[in-house]
């Protein structure tokens, strides 16, 4: 109990603390790619700061529907973040079937962040918004064959213990998981609107998704929303880290091992945000629907070697 | 004795509750809300009584027709549905009190309440029926009803063909179920509606019986491509009745399906196969539907098609669990389907209420027509919205938790190597709940949120509270379920154990106690912030226009530009009927761009077939000359036909 007890207060205190400093490590990997000297680290840090400080400007056409968008994008990252284990094998509230509650709860989101969209009226916003919607269907389709494909290998319905099996199993099944793998790097860019698929740095509001979306608020509502995307970046980046890497050992290792691979993560995006550059809208889909199929094959793969 | 006084007290009720109205009580309205709200009580308590303290209770008079005997029997599966039939007609009749009474509909009001009363009873029957009969008799009496519901407006052209296309559709589903019942009752040799012998599954008789009586149900049900009665019935009818319709008259269908899997003991594999896959393409082409569509309560009635197809994917995973002997998929697959037929009978009608009452406001169902209506009716708006955020299957309410059991099935017939079921759930289920979102973000975003696009929009005004309290019930409940979904866990497992026996406990498989752990997580600390954020010192000013100085109202994303994307992708199922702009010249007068989505399987398929049919048929017109020796002459060929096959 006090084991438990302790475990969610450590991995809820690392994700509230830490989640700001990705974005910062990746813009400074953006940074040295292209040969600047890049915002400091804790960029996000003093923006928030900035941000809480100030008197928000709100629209005249909005309603109270306009603040659900930054509290859902608040809390629900909160709470996938008690589902997910991090640096053990253990997740702090893991149960059989968190792993859909996981995704779900991130569909919850989305629905409330789209209606404050849609309540400013706004054209540019219904647009992002309806790309959101669109994408969705296919990324949290291809989120979902991979956890599929991962429930086949581990046999298991709870994230905890299949993303451990997985993250030993690479010997095993080195393919199929290199499959779901790419289909869920996919999701998480998409997710969390970085370059090849949305761009989280212009302004230019008719190429944008996530961004345009959230393009009215100010004040402390934005940095609820910003606060919210890091925790979402930090979440969803921990998924893809947890499948990679084979923890087993005791927490002193497995807390370190856990943080690197996260830093590498947010090298990793950088590395991607500066060769690569925004896909055609139309590309978006198709792009989407590549991770889909290699997560499907990746689950075939597991079902014919087992 | 107490379970069947309590049962038959609501029966009387519900369906005399129309009849003071017709004698000329003028509080009619009031007094069938009351007879009703009594009758809900005394189903609910059946209902508890069922399924909490396993109290089951049977019923068996003789009739005086061959066959049929007044058999009434209480057991898991019919008091699982007979709670959400016996508490909505209440509230449904509670919320037509404001929205069809007055001047306005004096004439058809009291008919309307009749008929409602007598559906509803007929409902309340069918819960119970175990004689086919019987059930037969309750089935027809729900259907007449309904058709006599949907044409309340019959002045109107669209509503007298809804009317029609409903009445037939019906009438072969109750074909389908008279031939499908014979065959049962040849098999077990008498109507009492039970267990089938084992083995009966495998026979040819067996698998026609199951067949028909699978088209019969979800004809009813409306399950695709059986649905085409369905998204025309529920748009004409007015909308109370569009919500018993779709929150309750479907889940008829729905539980003939429940049975049809309960009755066999050892169905063949591809049976479930076949639901299943029926469920998933079913589901996904209603919302591609709903998608496409700009009347407010089209949209929701394709919605339910989605609804009722996740219902059958449940099914299928249950009978597939069955024929394979895995009890664990016969669990989650039935418990979930059940939890999901319960939740959308109290989403749904919630829902339709709302549409209703938007109707009622602003005289219009066209979506293009609204917007920001949130400001003039705050209460149906939030109702509203939180019913479709509940029935886009998210947290913390309760669709999820009925969705939740399905996606454990459907990983643990992954463990049992079944992945063709298994990939149509997983992948079936995530497009739908994404699709879902889409459809309902749409629907509240386009209607409530914004700037009115229209006059009739901004002189919108709220409806008086006895429109918005059944709808405050109806959130209340959901909320409750969706908090605390182990509430429902001994009923689930109950209704679940009668689809086979030897169910392991659904605590040890599912624990739906966490799902309450997780929202009370998550919802302190959206509702914290969302509270700090209102209480904010603001500035209020005009929504960001990019610099572009005279923004209008016509200037917002609209439905179908919402979702342009997503029905450009199913544009080979919709089919849709589009205007195009022509613009020309370098400077072009107004263009108007306009598309529709008409049900595809309908109007390209069955009703040229039809008139094609009749056509056909009218060939034949020479038997019928008119004369009545030769008719009579018809008849003794006919008979001595007859005594020839039977001799030979």
């Amino acid at each position: 109990m006090t084991r438990t007890l302790l475990l969610l207060l450590a991995q809820l205190g690392l994700t509230l603390a830490l989640a700001p400093l990705l974005p910062g490590l990746i813009n400074k990997v953006k940074a040295l790619f292209a040969g600047r000297v890049g915002p400091p680290v804790f960029q996000l840090y003093f923006d928030l700061a900035k941000l809480l400080r100030k008197q928000p400007v709100f629209s005249a056409t909005t309603t109270r529907a306009f603040l659900a968008g930054p509290a859902a994008s608040l809390a629900v990252p909160v709470a996938a973040a008690l589902l997910l284990p991090m640096g053990g094998p253990r997740a702090p509230l893991g149960f059989a079937g968190d792993a859909i509650v996981f995704a779900y709860l991130f569909g919850a989101a989305r629905f409330l962040v789209i209606l404050s969209a849609l309540d400013t009226g706004s054209s540019f916003e219904g647009m992002g918004a309806a790309r959101e919607a669109t994408f969705a269907v296919l990324a949290e389709t291809a989120l979902f064959m991979g956890l599929a494909a991962l429930a086949r290998f581990s046999g298991q319905v709870s994230l905890g213990p299949m993303l451990t099996a997985a993250g030993q199993g690479w010997r095993l099944a080195g393919g199929p998981l290199a499959l779901v793998l790419a289909a869920w790097a996919i999701v998480f860019l998409v997710e969390n609107c970085r370059i090849p698929f949305d761009d989280p740095n212009t302004h230019l509001e008719l190429t944008m998704i996530h961004e345009v979306m959230v393009l009215d608020h100010s004040g402390p509502p934005l940095a609820l929303v910003l606060y919210g995307a890091s925790l979402k970046l930090w979440v969803l980046g921990a998924l893809v880290v947890k499948l990679c890497l084979p923890l087993r050992g005791p927490w002193w290792i497995d807390w370190p091992a856990f943080l690197g691979g996260m830093v590498l993560l947010a090298a990793a995006v950088g590395v991607t945000e500066s060769v690569m550059a925004r896909l055609k809208l139309r590309r978006v889909s198709q792009a989407l629907i590549a991770a889909l199929v290699s997560g499907t094959f990746g689950f075939l793969l597991l079902l014919l070697q087992a | 004795m107490l379970l069947p006084c309590l049962y038959i007290c609501a029966l009387l009720l519900a369906t005399l509750s129309g009849v003071p109205g017709l004698l000329g009580a003028r509080q009619g309205g009031r007094i069938a809300t009351g007879m009703l709200a009594a009758a809900a009580l005394a189903g609910l308590a059946v209902s508890g009584g069922v399924l909490y303290a396993g109290q089951g209770w049977r019923l068996d008079l003789g009739w005086a027709l061959p066959g049929a005997r007044l058999a009434l029997g209480g057991d898991p599966l019919g008091a699982f549905v007979l709670a959400p039939v016996a508490l909505v007609p209440a509230c449904l009749s509670r919320y037509a009190e404001g929205y069809w009474d007055g001047p306005a509909h004096a004439a058809t009001a009291p008919r309307l309440r009749f008929f409602f009363g007598l559906a509803a009873g007929s409902l309340i029957a069918l819960t119970a029926a175990a004689n086919a009969i019987l059930f037969l008799f309750a089935w027809e009496t729900m259907a007449l009803t309904g058709f006599l519901m949907i044409t309340a407006s019959d002045q109107d052209a669209a509503v007298r063909e809804a009317g029609w296309v409903y009445l037939v559709a019906s009438h072969t589903g109750v074909l389908l179920l008279f031939a499908g019942f014979s065959l049962l009752a040849r098999a077990t040799g008498s109507f009492a509606l039970g267990p089938l012998p084992a083995g009966f599954a495998a026979t040819p008789a067996g698998t026609w019986a199951f067949l028909l009586l699978l088209a019969g149900f979800a004809l009813k049900a409306g399950i695709g491509p059986l649905h085409v009665w369905l998204p025309g019935a529920h748009t004409a009818a007015p909308s109370h009745v569009s919500a018993m319709l779709s929150g309750l008259l479907l889940k008829m269908g729905l539980l003939g399906i429940i049975r049809l899997v309960a009755w066999f003991p050892d169905p063949p594999l591809w049976w479930g196969g076949l639901l299943t896959c029926v469920g998933a393409v079913s589901g996904v082409m209603a919302l591609a539907f709903a998608l496409a569509q700009r009347d407010l309560k089209r949209m929701l009635a394709y919605s339910s098609i989605e609804n009722v197809s996740i219902v059958a994917l449940g099914l299928g995973l249950a009978l597939a669990g069955k024929s394979l002997g895995l009890p664990a998929l016969v669990l989650l697959g039935g418990a979930g389907a059940l939890f999901h037929l319960l939740n959308h009978a109290l989403l749904k009608p919630l829902l339709f209420m709302g549409a209703g009452t938007v109707l009622h406001a602003t005289g219009t169902r066209d979506m293009e027509r609204l917007g920001g209506l949130a400001r003039a009716m705050p209460r149906t708006a939030l109702c509203f919205t939180a019913g479709a955020f509940g029935l886009s299957a998210l947290p913390p309410l309760n669709a999820f938790a009925g969705e939740w059991l399905l996606y454990l099935g459907a990983f643990h017939s992954l463990q049992a190597g079944g992945w063709v079921g298994a990939i149509a759930i997983l992948a079936g289920l995530a497009v739908m709940g994404a699709l879902a979102l889409a459809t309902f973000t749409r629907a509240c975003g386009v209607v409530f949120l914004g700037e009115p696009r229209t006059e009739v929009a901004l002189r919108a005004h709220e409806p008086p509270s006895s429109m918005t309290g059944p709808m405050t019930l109806l959130l209340g409940v959901c909320l409750l379920l969706g908090l605390c979904p182990l509430l429902l866990a001994p009923a689930l497992q109950r209704a679940a154990e009668a689809l086979a026996p030897g169910l392991p406990p659904l605590r040890s498989l599912a624990p739906l106690g966490h799902l309450s752990f997780v929202a009370a997580a998550a919802l302190p600390v959206a509702w914290a912030a969302w509270r700090i954020a209102l209480r904010l010192p603001g500035r209020t000013a005009g929504t960001w226009d990019c610099g572009y100085a005279r923004p209008t109202a016509r200037i917002q994303y609209t439905a179908t530009s919402f979702s342009q994307m997503l029905t450009d992708a199913f544009r080979w199922l919709l089919a849709p009927v589009e205007r195009l702009p022509r613009i020309q010249g370098l400077f072009p007068r107004n263009a108007r761009y306009q598309m529709q989505a008409p049900d595809t399987l309908l109007e390209r398929g069955l009703k040229p077939g039809a008139a094609f049919l009749a056509w056909a048929l009218s060939r034949l017109r020479f038997l019928q000359a008119g004369h009545l020796p030769i008719y009579l002459l018809y008849v003794v060929l006919t008979l001595v036909a007859l005594l020839a096959w039977t001799l030979a």
